[in-house]
């Protein structure tokens, strides 16, 4: 992130202004990929001009960064107008899809329209692994087509990977096929569960292992001693430190117009067809309650890694508290430094205390709407 | 001065008002630049209809305690630095219809 966006966005924090938000156009999509945690049936997508009136609510609120994402976004025959309203009320407009149905047309029509950046899911350089994936025969040809018209239309794009034990074999493989067609490469280590809290399709995740060799390569992280280095004790001032952006200068809308704090947090906040966006953004109490989180009063504040982690609420609370613990962060903390954290050694203790014949345990409440499908990017 | 200059946003950019400055992103190249609040008010009044004199006569003259000769002229190094930057459209015919809108924000 650029030194000014950085200030840009302690600014937007400070005055409370949701600098960017993804707004899910679509659930559906034309890929059917085995890591992918949505519900495709069409619940009832807003309408063009609900969508419409959303972005001119959200141009009024601030927000300057806007992302569409789905599901395929260009399954949307209104897609066009809806973009074309965007760069009316000058957003900066980022898009994430898998490009199968772009063609040098459509390509033409996102340069007129002054697309910041494309984000397209490649998941393997091999036609045989990506269209496996995708479950769509050609998906990864038709994909790799499309990036090049991007590219001959200047526009910047960004391969986005995910890495999984289907794939592992082709990560570098991916970064080749990246830098040939000159582009970006960006790689997501992990597989989050579905959003309404399967975690079935965590079975797809490369490992342990494999985690901690992509930890060591400075291919993917830059400067492996940086990087793996045992974590500094939390100071005092890391202890009122903020998670994330998630709710304090950026948030998610589903298809259905449900606002959450981020794609990867399922807690409903209220839906923007019956309020309107800055009303949530400024009222709702879920997002109160986002925005009260500190490090100190998270369970992770005893924890080793507190000051330098990147847990993420959302993944906590889909473990049931968004205060506690992200076990995926977990397993990235310790395949990072080797360093056990503070969730993953009660863990143990637990598994090795003797074993009572009936166990009774304390679920945590369950707030908002966690078992609505939810979307995220592609 | 006697020319008239004409300014406008170009279309080809991102913008937001946030606080009393404006971000702009040009999409040519991503550059992030912000504007202070007189540089704000010449970006919002750039129609591409009302010339630059008139801008600085009634934006910023009667917001500002400035000399009227000496705001025209900082206007224009500003326009021309904007311009040349890619965010900004200078001519001295008025400019067709200056798309995008802009939105007043936070
Ligand atoms: S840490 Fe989690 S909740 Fe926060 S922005 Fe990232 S994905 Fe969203
Ligand atoms: S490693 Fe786990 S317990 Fe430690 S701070 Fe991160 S999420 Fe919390």
């Amino acid at each position: 992130m650029s030194a000014l966006l950085q200030e840009m966005g302690d600014r937007a924090l400070a005055l409370g202004v949701p600098l960017s938000v993804q707004v899910d156009l679509t659930y559906r999509c034309n890929e059917q990929c085995i890591h992918c945690y949505l519900d495709h049936t069409d619940h009832g997508e807003m309408t063009t001009a609900e969508i419409k009136r959303l972005l001119a609510e959200m141009a009024e609120a601030g927000v300057f960064i806007l992302t569409f994402s789905g599901g395929e976004i260009f399954l949307r025959r209104d897609f066009f107008d809806i973009l074309e309203y965007a760069r009316e009320l000058t957003f900066c407009v980022k898009l994430k899809t898998n490009a199968v149905l772009i063609r040098e047309a459509q390509a033409a029509r996102l340069r007129d329209l002054a697309v910041q950046s494309i984000q397209v899911s490649i998941y393997s350089h091999r036609p045989e692994v990506h269209d496996a994936i995708t479950k769509v025969p050609g998906s990864l040809r038709r994909s790799i087509n499309a990036i090049r018209f991007l590219k001959s239309q200047n526009l910047k794009v960004i391969i986005a990977n995910v890495l999984m034990t289907a794939n592992m074999e082709d990560i570098h493989g991916v970064r080749a096929l990246a830098d040939e067609l000159g582009v970006e490469c960006s790689l997501d280590p992990t597989v989050t569960p579905m959003m309404d809290g399967d975690r079935s399709i965590l079975n797809l995740n490369a490992g342990d292992s494999a985690l901690r060799q992509i930890f060591r390569d400075e291919a993917f992280i830059g400067n492996a001693e940086e990087f793996c280095a045992p974590p500094p004790t939390p100071s005092e001032d890391s202890m009122d430190s903020l998670p994330c952006s998630a709710g304090h200068t950026s948030c998610y809308v589903s298809p259905y117009g449900e606002l959450y704090p981020c794609v990867q947090f399922p807690l409903s906040c209220g839906n923007v067809r019956q309020q309107s966006f800055l009303d949530i953004w400024r009222n709702s109490q879920q997002l109160k309650e986002v925005r009260s989180i500190r490090l100190r009063d998270t369970s992770c504040s005893k924890c080793a890694h507190g000051a330098t982690c990147t847990r993420c609420p959302g993944l906590a609370f889909l473990e049931g508290n968004m205060r506690g613990p992200s076990t995926a962060d977990c397993e990235k903390s310790y395949a990072r430094t080797g360093i056990p954290s503070a969730n993953l050694l009660a863990k143990k203790e637990t598994n090795a205390a003797p074993r009572r014949l009936v166990q009774i345990q304390l679920v945590p409440p369950i707030t908002g709407s966690r078992l609505s499908n939810l979307a995220a990017a592609p | 001065m006697s020319r008239k200059l004409y300014v406008a946003r170009s279309p080809r950019i991102a913008a937001r008002k946030l606080g009393e400055e404006m971000l702009v992103m040009s999409a040519v190249d991503s550059t992030l630049f912000t504007l202070n609040p007189t540089a704000t008010i010449l970006w919002q009044a750039a129609d591409g209809a009302t010339p630059l004199d008139e801008i600085v006569e009634h934006k910023i003259c009667s917001e500002f305690d400035v000399n009227p000769d000496e705001a025209l002229r900082d206007a224009e190094t500003l326009a021309n630095d904007l311009a040349t930057r890619g965010i900004l459209l200078i001519s001295e015919q008025p400019i067709g219809a200056a798309k995008p809108r802009l939105q007043e924000s936070a």
